[in-house]
């Protein structure tokens, strides 16, 4: 039995019928997360440091490669792989977690657009653990509404001028692999956009401030700033006017890994909550034994497992090869972050005055679930998404 | 470069038992591990052949369920493993185990280097790296904390010392045994666990060895292990307050009225 099902009691006696390979996936990450990121997740989160050792063994033990094509390096996997290295980090730390899980974000469009030799030239490294990847879409005055960019992309011979500012980019500064979304065509609104590749060190490629956060603060959220920025035209990702489509594309294949990322934060809060719940003694007994408390534990692991449920079932649908997935995929992020943040408030509550102090991990994994519920599309554009697609299937239904 | 690295498989101590009526481990329900002196060993083993070429090879004594241990070690990038397992091998003491792991490094004929952990977490001896080498005709440094220099003939090493270390230029073929200082272990590569699950592990008994019975096991092995306990923790304590002068005649006196400390003799 691997060692890692004696540490989460969460998944004793739950088949998730996973193949002997995902099971070595999981414990190797369930290993560098115990050994490696809970030690230092603390001290990383107090800090605002960015992971970097923790990278390095991530890419020598090849967890980036998981979901990268063998023809690059990697081993092969999709959707869930990723999202079980994701969950399994994040039991230990959501922030650390997310050099892995951001990186992935970043990865995803190249994977799906890259040409042969933006895959060789990319893919290999990030696999390996070398290269980082970051994803730069939002701006100061565009979040949800992708449409209103207004960074440029102008094509000057064989380059392209990129001109604008990218906000909140997780691995800012730290990726050398940027994805990035610009205007190609003002006049075509949405499909005027296109993606690039920028990579960090390019003349005219800076980053501005680092944001002081409420969670994940172990990950660098910079912005990216571009002035006059010169990429070769061989740096556009897909065709001209696809950006728009690769953006959503990416989230389609991303937001199980949100999922993910908030599953293992909720996991990991559960997991000390319970363990507390047996060792704190008040009136004479241990305070799992009231019923106020074993409720709460009761209600956290079954959300908890009905969000692993639909967080594995969106990634294996995707890796299914099925194409309309991003009712599943938002639906996935949308339920598990929500659990996420229940979750991690009410571990905090077992906890109590204790909780709210930093001497105990659940305070941070609180702050650290907040995020799961803005980021790549707030919890509002997902339910926006799942209507959207059940009331078209509907439509489609009745004709 | 050939490197044989040595390794033991051992229960994790961190929740290990002792049987008070048979003064054995139990083992039941304890997850083996390879002893983690031995992943240094293997680690810095790793780290030789990374810079220097070569291969490496980890060998183990034990029954076959070592195998695991075995593997283990391939998916950190050891090129090969060998078991020497037999029925004839069982109950061996050092003296036995280090006659048989000796002898299944000649029969690799050309190693350069042989690396262990200082001492094996359960035995706690320290004495089956230098019987290797007495059993090879080879020299050996024990305690190493750092390999300074590598060439084609000889190596210099750190050796630890209780108060800082000594530095020494073995040649090959020669046998090391490591602290922990020396390195920090890395973790497995997925590909390397892959590669690890698909592994053959060779397995070599006394047929495979040019070796003599009577040197082997229980049958080799003068040691007989009488009884394991776990002593009684110290009890009682007394702290002394006040002058000096006072505290130590106090002392004194409590030391000679337990029969620790000799009278006065009349003279003085």
């Amino acid at each position: 039995m691997p060692s890692f099902r004696n540490t989460y009691i969460m998944e004793e006696n739950v088949n998730y019928f996973l193949t002997e390979e995902q099971e070595m996936i999981k414990e190797l990450a369930a290993k560098i997360a115990k050994e490696k990121i809970e030690p230092v997740a603390a001290e990383y989160d107090e800090n605002e440091t960015f992971p970097w050792d923790i990278v390095k063994v991530m890419g020598q033990s090849d967890l980036y490669g998981v979901f990268i094509p063998e023809a690059y390096g990697g081993l092969g996997g999709g959707v869930l792989e990723m999202c079980i290295v994701t969950e399994e980090l994040s039991k230990a730390c959501g922030g650390i977690a997310l050099a892995y899980a951001a990186c992935g974000l970043g990865t995803i469009p190249i994977i799906q657009f890259g040409n042969e030799e933006q895959k060789q030239k990319y893919l290999t490294k990030i696999a390996a653990g070398e290269w980082l990847a970051a994803f730069g879409l939002t701006e100061a005055d565009s979040g949800s509404d992708v449409s209103a960019i207004k960074m440029r992309a102008d094509l000057d011979g064989n380059e392209y001028v990129l001109n604008g500012t990218k906000t909140w980019i997780s691995n800012g500064g730290e990726a050398h692999v940027n994805v990035v979304f610009a205007v190609t065509d003002p006049s075509r609104g949405a499909r005027g956009v296109s993606a690039f590749i920028v990579e960090k060190g390019t003349p005219g490629f800076t980053f501005g401030k680092k944001e002081n956060k409420l969670g994940i603060r172990a990950n660098s959220t910079r912005e990216l700033i571009f002035q006059d920025c010169r990429i070769p035209k061989e740096n556009l990702l897909g065709k001209d006017g696809q950006g728009f489509l690769i953006a959503m594309r990416t989230f389609d294949e991303s937001r199980p890994g949100v999922a993910a990322q908030a599953l293992g934060i909720a996991t990991g809060a559960f997991e000390k909550a319970t363990a507390y719940s047996r060792e704190r003694f008040q009136r004479g007994q241990p305070i799992s034994a009231f019923q106020g408390v074993q409720f709460m534990l009761a209600d956290m692991a079954t959300q908890i497992e009905a969000a692993r449920a639909l967080t594995y079932q969106a990634a294996k649908s995707i890796d299914s090869g099925m194409k309309q997935v991003s009712k599943i995929s938002a639906m996935a992020k949308l339920f598990a972050s929500d659990v996420a943040m229940k979750v991690t408030v009410d571990a905090v509550q077992i906890f109590g005055g204790y909780g709210y102090t930093k001497e105990y991990p659940v305070e941070k994994m609180m702050r650290d679930a907040k995020i799961t519920q803005i980021y790549e599309g707030t919890n509002q554009i997902q339910r926006e998404i799942i209507a959207l697609n059940v009331i078209k299937e509907s439509a489609r239904g009745t004709k | 470069m050939k490197i044989v690295v040595c390794i033991k498989q051992v229960p994790d101590t961190t929740n290990v038992r002792i049987n008070p009526e048979t003064n054995t481990l139990i083992r039941e329900g304890v997850e083996s591990i390879i002893n983690p002196f031995d992943m240094y060993a293997l680690e810095e083993a790793i780290r030789l052949k990374e810079k220097h070429g070569g291969e490496v090879i980890v060998m183990s004594m034990g029954p076959p369920q070592v195998e695991s241990s075995l593997k283990d070690a391939i998916a950190l990038g050891a090129d090969q493993a060998i078991l020497l397992t037999d029925r004839a091998f069982a109950g061996a003491d050092t003296l036995a185990t280090s006659y048989t792991l000796a002898a299944g490094i000649n029969a690799l004929n050309d190693a350069d280097l042989v690396i262990m952990g200082k001492q094996a977490i359960d035995g706690d001896t320290g004495q089956v790296g230098p019987g290797v080498a007495e059993n090879l005709g080879v020299p050996h440094i024990t305690d190493i904390r750092k390999i300074e220099e590598v060439t084609d003939n000889y190596m210099v090493c750190e050796r630890l010392l209780e108060e800082g270390y000594v530095r020494l230029k073995v040649k090959f073929p020669a046998v090391i045994t490591v602290v922990k200082e020396i390195n920090e272990p890395r973790l497995p590569s997925l590909k390397g666990k892959m590669k690890a699950k698909s592994a053959t592990i060779l397995q070599w008994t006394t047929k495979d060895l040019d070796i003599d019975v009577d040197r082997l096991g229980l049958t080799g092995s003068p040691t007989q292990v009488v009884r394991i306990f776990t002593p009684p923790k110290p009890e009682g304590g007394k702290v002394y307050k006040g002058e000096t002068r006072d505290m130590v005649s106090e002392l004194l006196s409590d030391l000679q009225a337990n029969g620790v400390a000799i009278k006065k003799s009349k003279g003085n």
